[in-house]
């Protein structure tokens, strides 16, 4: 999987996807459960789009003036004794961690679902360096099990059916196969508790950081992150910088929008609000990191088209809506945010260079722009995203010189006229020229007789 | 009220009858209307491939052949949002918005100007509507054409299974993912299927071009035709 999983193999592996019935069957079945149970939700709340403004505008202030808030949001989570750190780069990030655990000498870590930590490589690095470190939500065990990535970020095993995770769980676990949702739960649960009980170091993400309060908000269904980030003697935070939200009162338009949008759920299960290590709550872990990443977030708020990409909450509802996510699957566009939006970040994190299929690999619909809880203008940033293609000379110089010339016959009608002739001729001649990309499995239309200008001006003018 | 044309290039050259409807409808209700004969493109290939600066001049182009017109009305969605959404984006003039503002999609004009809900037109068929994206969610076109539609005599009107999810067009995107287009068309055309229609409309030629390519490809009998051409029937 690894040599593919790049975004510039994004059409080769969306063809082996389309091809693979099974999986493009199991993807759909999961994507219509969870579609179709959210507009159940969604429409019992008749403020729904005020609410999704609501949350725009607060994401717009946050990430405007995100250095005013991260300055809060660390004053005052250090007077509440959480250590905040500063990470460049997935690298710095890593090593941060590394230098932690090396330091309690930590052997087992179990980690709560992360995309950042996703993002950075973190648990692979970890394992490098000879500590075991457990993916303890469900769906993340998973995949982990199965060697694989996450294809969704927030249902990441949404490519596996019960009965792939059954005969996965009997292979790797020893345990009898079963493929009952209840039973497989179990099964996990078992295999977590001990990990749970003898990890040195607990890793979590974070959904929001408050700066008014300077709390880590986690929102999670199985209450692994709240074990993850209580049972450990050290919990370590990781979350991108964006991250920040003003103030707690925001967390009520924000809870609200996001439970429906990533999993169609009135509310998660369970919230933690983490505001200090031990010492004030019996709890609590002995000390909490909080490390803030950037990985090429300042390069997005430099930019004014790029900037909005970061008021992603990352709910996910942009990939289960996207017509080209349901057809290719999370995994092929190569990358850990998958879809729509995916395909912004990665442009501007990895560099054009790394990710120039992925602003392409759109009809450019706008459902990704109509089901965002935050109403991020993706498939506008997405055409941005070609154009920059197009000046950083990502497009093929055929493509090029075809629109050249296109653009030599549109400007002048009767450069035009001339070119329309001209294809008539071919046609009487019998040569139709063809497109093989679109003509081997949709006809192409004839060219009329007439074309309409000539019938205005014969017939219709007067 | 003086009003103009715009025919987008691929229905001059392919589809001229939906053209010949259009003007056909709009001079049913005593409009005075101008074809410039001037006008080849709107842009949009350009634009949605990236190609802003070639994109940038047919824009330009096109605000000086229709700038001393009241309205102009085209029957075409994706051609509208292009101008009407898109020409502010790449053009920074501060008067752009004053022409594309009166840029109206054929159905929009009709129901929101000229405040008509019906032209009389009779149509025997069942009828399955396709939204086509640009419409529906750049313009937001969703009753116009609808309402016109069920007043059409005669005519069945049928909705599509998941009707506001993209055929799989998209411009370019057809051609540079072309299979990954033809398993939109294909989820689309099998919806379509489903409503039993004899015909499928829309408000975009594209769409139809993609989806009647797939279907006529495939041996799929349902028959396409331009939203124009059903309300011209009269
Ligand atoms: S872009 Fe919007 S819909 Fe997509 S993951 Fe982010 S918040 Fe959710």
């Amino acid at each position: 999987m690894k040599e593919t999983y790049t975004p510039l193999r994004f059409k080769e592996n969306a063809l082996r996807f389309i091809q693979d019935e099974k999986r493009r069957a199991n993807l759909n079945r999961a994507i219509h459960h969870t579609l179709s149970k959210r507009i159940e939700v969604v429409s019992e709340l008749p403020d729904w789009e005020i609410l999704r403004q609501r949350a725009h505008d607060i994401r717009k202030e946050a990430i405007e003036n995100i250095w005013h808030y991260i300055e809060i949001f660390e004053k005052k989570a250090t007077e509440n004794g959480i250590k905040v750190i500063y990470a460049s780069d997935a690298i710095e990030a890593r090593n941060q961690v590394l230098e932690i655990a090396k330091r309690i000498n930590a052997k087992l870590c179990v980690k709560s679902k992360s995309m950042v930590s996703e993002e950075i490589g973190l648990r692979e690095f970890l394992e490098e360096n000879g500590i075991e470190t457990v993916e303890t939500d469900l769906g993340e065990f998973i995949v982990q099990l199965a060697g694989e990535k996450p294809s969704h970020i927030t249902a990441p095993a949404m490519h596996k059916s019960r009965d792939e995770i059954g005969k996965l769980f009997a292979e790797k676990l020893g345990v009898e196969f079963t493929s009952i949702p209840e039973e497989l739960t179990r099964i996990a649960r078992g295999f977590l508790r001990d990990k749970f009980l003898n990890a040195d170091i607990g890793i979590s993400g974070a959904n929001f950081l408050v700066a008014e309060t300077g709390s880590i908000v986690i929102v999670e269904n199985e209450g692994n992150a709240g074990l993850s980030t209580t049972l450990p003697k050290i919990h370590i935070a990781i979350a991108g910088i964006e991250k920040v939200i003003p103030r707690l009162s925001d967390l009520t338009v924000f809870f609200k929008v996001l439970g429906r949008s990533a999993t169609a759920q009135r509310f998660t299960s369970y919230v933690s609000l983490i505001n200090s290590p031990r010492g004030q709550k019996p709890d609590s872990p002995e000390e909490i990191y909080l490390i803030l990443l950037d990985n090429g977030r300042t390069h997005l708020l430099k930019s004014e088209k790029l900037k909005e990409a970061l008021y992603c909450i990352k709910c996910g509802a942009c990939m289960l809506a996207c017509p080209v996510y349901q057809t290719v699957g999370g995994h092929s566009y190569g990358w850990v945010y998958p879809g729509p939006i995916g395909s912004i970040l990665a442009s501007a994190q990895l560099g054009l260079e790394k990710a120039t299929p992925l602003p392409f690999a759109s009809s450019l619909c706008g459902k990704c722009h109509e089901i965002c809880p935050v109403k991020i203008e993706i498939h506008h940033i997405l055409v941005w995203l070609r154009h920059q293609a197009v000046e950083h000379k990502r497009t093929s110089r055929t493509e090029k010189l075809i629109f050249k010339l296109w653009l030599f016959a549109m400007k002048d009608a009767k450069i035009y006229k001339a070119g329309a002739k001209l294809l008539r001729f071919l046609k009487k001649i019998g040569i139709k020229p063809s497109l093989k990309a679109w003509s081997r499995t949709r006809e192409f239309p004839q060219i009329a007789e007439k074309s309409f200008r000539e019938i205005w001006e014969k017939e219709l003018k007067n | 009220m003086k009003v103009a044309l715009f025919i987008p290039c691929y229905i001059d050259q392919f589809f001229p009858d939906v053209g010949g409807a259009t003007v056909k409808i709009l001079k049913k209700f005593d409009l005075k209307i101008d074809y410039p004969l001037e006008q080849t493109c709107c842009g949009q290939p350009a634009f949605n491939s990236g190609y802003w600066s070639e994109a940038k001049v047919l824009a330009e182009k096109f605000l000086k052949i229709f700038r001393n017109y009241d309205y102009i009305v085209s029957p075409s969605a994706s051609c509208t949002s292009m101008v009407r959404v898109f020409y502010p984006e790449i053009l920074k003039d501060e008067n752009t918005k004053e022409i594309t503002a009166k840029f109206f999609e054929l159905t929009e004009f009709l129901t929101k100007i000229l405040r008509v809900e019906s032209t009389e037109a009779e149509f025997n068929h069942s009828v399955a509507y396709h939204d086509s994206c640009h419409a529906l969610r750049e313009l937001g076109i969703k009753d116009s054409p609808r309402v016109l539609l069920r007043n059409v005599k005669k005519i069945k009107l049928l909705e599509i299974e998941d009707g506001d999810r993209c055929c799989g067009f998209g411009g370019t995107f057809a051609v540079k993912f072309p299979e990954i287009s033809t398993e939109m068309a294909k989820s689309k055309v099998d919806n379509i299927i489903k409503t039993g229609a004899e015909f499928v409309t829309s408000t975009d030629s594209s769409c139809l071009m993609h989806i009647g390519g797939y279907m006529s490809k495939n041996g799929v009998k349902v028959k396409t035709i331009h939203i124009a051409q059903i309300l011209a029937n009269f």
